[in-house]
């Protein structure tokens, strides 16, 4: 079953919140994990992390540097899907 | 030049209470902190013990989850008990670099390391969480806590096995002492209640076995005690030179005069006798005090066959035949063992002992072994109007003894 982009934005939300306590309404597609979200790299593993179990995709190490936004992360979890 | 050095809060979080105040009033009214364990693994893995003393308020119930999620249970067992001392303390306004940390633990990140060796074992390396590693190293409650409260002077953790957090307060007296601090925030934790310490220290006959009698399974100085329970939990106290406590108008609870700490190059598990009377002479020469002067002793005591004689004899080397007369306090019966915490959690029953002139009970002796005539009683033992000078013993595998001597101040 694949997920929508409105199913990984919410799901990655969740996961925002747990990891940091940020409300789940200021996770939107615009904002930068590390200018907006203020996620330093390791909760931002944590997430990526939990992100690959929850969705079941595989996010490489070389990639997460190039997820600036959660809307870049939406779409790569989204494509990504089998 | 010799300063004062004094105690202005405590925070305690075990078996007995989520705070030092309802520690305090759960000890003296005799509870017991033992419980049969309710968790799935204690059966699955048939242990041959089924019950241990758990923390009484679970610290998720305290701190927020992603405060929570990033901190071993023995780190945030630590936190708790921090905030809680310091905020008796009054929040200090302090120098960064004049705030010091003291922490201490026996074992360290237990959970969290099996958690993720269990994860890389179902699940491959890839699912380990980023954080394991700074959440199971010994230091991590040192070092977490001196980002809570902005302590830059240092952040020390020592691991002494059951001496550890005594020996840290020796050390925070000491750091005190050399000048190197005007506050410090100092004590120690320990979660180890695990299928694997619960395995390991029953394979070497350490725990008691009573599984029918949680609550009377520590019995230090029982005739018939037969080994110590598990406990959990931590303990601070904020440590301050007396001039920095008195110009910031703080409440000061009572004066730690002198520590000591040796090892006895002896057993790596069995205590000499010799090196624990050796730290309590130590601690009294550091406080410059005779053993004539001491009013109260809290045992290191853990309900072992062989701990608890030993540690009487060091105490008549020392103290003489007074020792009989001095009410003594094994308060391991009610907390059980907190391995790294216990010791600074019996300096704050030793602080409150010596400020309310009262020594706390010793539950569940049925019968006092005739080989340890101390003067111990299952009711609060008043221990005088005069002034107090009291001991707090620890002893650890390793062969380490840490001895902290704490006196009365005048009101």
């Amino acid at each position: 079953m694949a997920f929508t982009n409105d199913e990984v934005l919410a799901g990655l939300a969740e996961l925002i919140t747990d990891e940091t306590g940020i409300d789940a309404s200021e996770v939107a597609l615009e904002k930068s994990f590390t200018d907006d979200l203020d996620i330093d790299s390791i909760s931002m593993m944590t997430i990526v992390v939990n992100a690959e179990e929850k969705f079941g995709v595989t996010i490489p190490d070389d990639e997460v540097k190039n997820l600036k936004t959660v809307g870049d992360a939406v779409t790569f979890i989204v494509s990504g899907q089998e | 030049m010799t300063k004062r050095i004094v105690v202005t809060g405590i925070g305690a979080t075990s078996g007995i209470g989520g705070t030092a105040a309802d520690n305090w009033t759960n000890l003296l009214a005799g509870m017991s902190g033992g419980r049969t364990l309710e968790h799935d693994w204690v059966t699955e893995m048939q242990l041959p013990v089924t019950f241990a003393a758990e923390a009484m308020v679970r610290p998720e119930e305290v701190l927020e989850r992603p405060v929570a999620k990033r901190l071993d249970p023995s780190s945030q067992f630590a936190l708790i008990a921090a905030m809680e001392a310091w905020e008796d303390a009054g929040s200090p306004d302090v120098d960064p670099d004049r705030l010091g940390v003291d922490f201490a633990t026996g074992i360290g990140g237990v959970w969290t390391l099996l958690d993720a060796w269990d994860t890389l074992r179902e699940k491959g390396p890839r699912r380990v969480m980023p954080m394991t590693v700074p959440m199971l190293m010994p230091n991590s409650a040192a070092g977490n806590l001196s980002l809570h409260f902005g302590a830059r002077a240092f952040a020390r953790t020592v691991a002494s096995a059951c001496a550890s957090s005594t020996e840290s307060l020796v050390n925070a007296y000491e750091h005190l002492q050399a000048g190197l601090a005007d506050v410090v925030i100092a004590g120690g934790t320990e979660s180890a209640i695990h299928p694997i310490t619960i395995a390991a220290f029953s394979s070497m006959q350490a725990l008691s076995r009573r599984n029918e009698d949680p609550v009377g399974a520590s019995r230090p100085y029982s005739a018939d005690r037969d080994g110590f329970v598990m406990g959990e939990g931590a303990a601070a106290l904020i440590l301050e030179t007396e001039e920095h406590a008195k110009a910031r108008g703080a409440t000061i609870y009572a004066e730690i005069v002198g520590g000591g700490v040796t090892a006895d190059a002896y057993h790596i598990t069995a205590n000499a006798p010799e090196g624990a009377a050796r730290a309590v002479r130590l601690a009294l020469t550091a406080a410059g005090r005779h053993a004539d002067e001491i009013t109260h002793v809290n045992a290191h005591a853990t309900s072992t066959p062989v701990g608890d004689p030993n540690e009487y004899t060091a105490l008549k080397d020392v103290i003489g035949d007074r020792v009989h007369e001095i009410p003594v306090s094994a308060t391991k019966a009610s907390t059980g063992h907190l391995l790294g915490g216990t010791g600074a959690l019996e300096a704050i029953f030793t602080v409150l002992a010596v400020k309310n002139r009262v020594a706390p009970p010793t539950i569940n002796i049925t019968t006092q072994d005739p080989e340890i005539p101390l003067k111990v009683s299952g009711e609060p033992q008043p221990l005088g109007d005069g002034p107090q000078l009291a001991i707090s013993n620890s002893f650890g595998f390793g062969g380490h003894n840490a001895v902290v001597a704490i006196a009365s101040v005048d009101d």
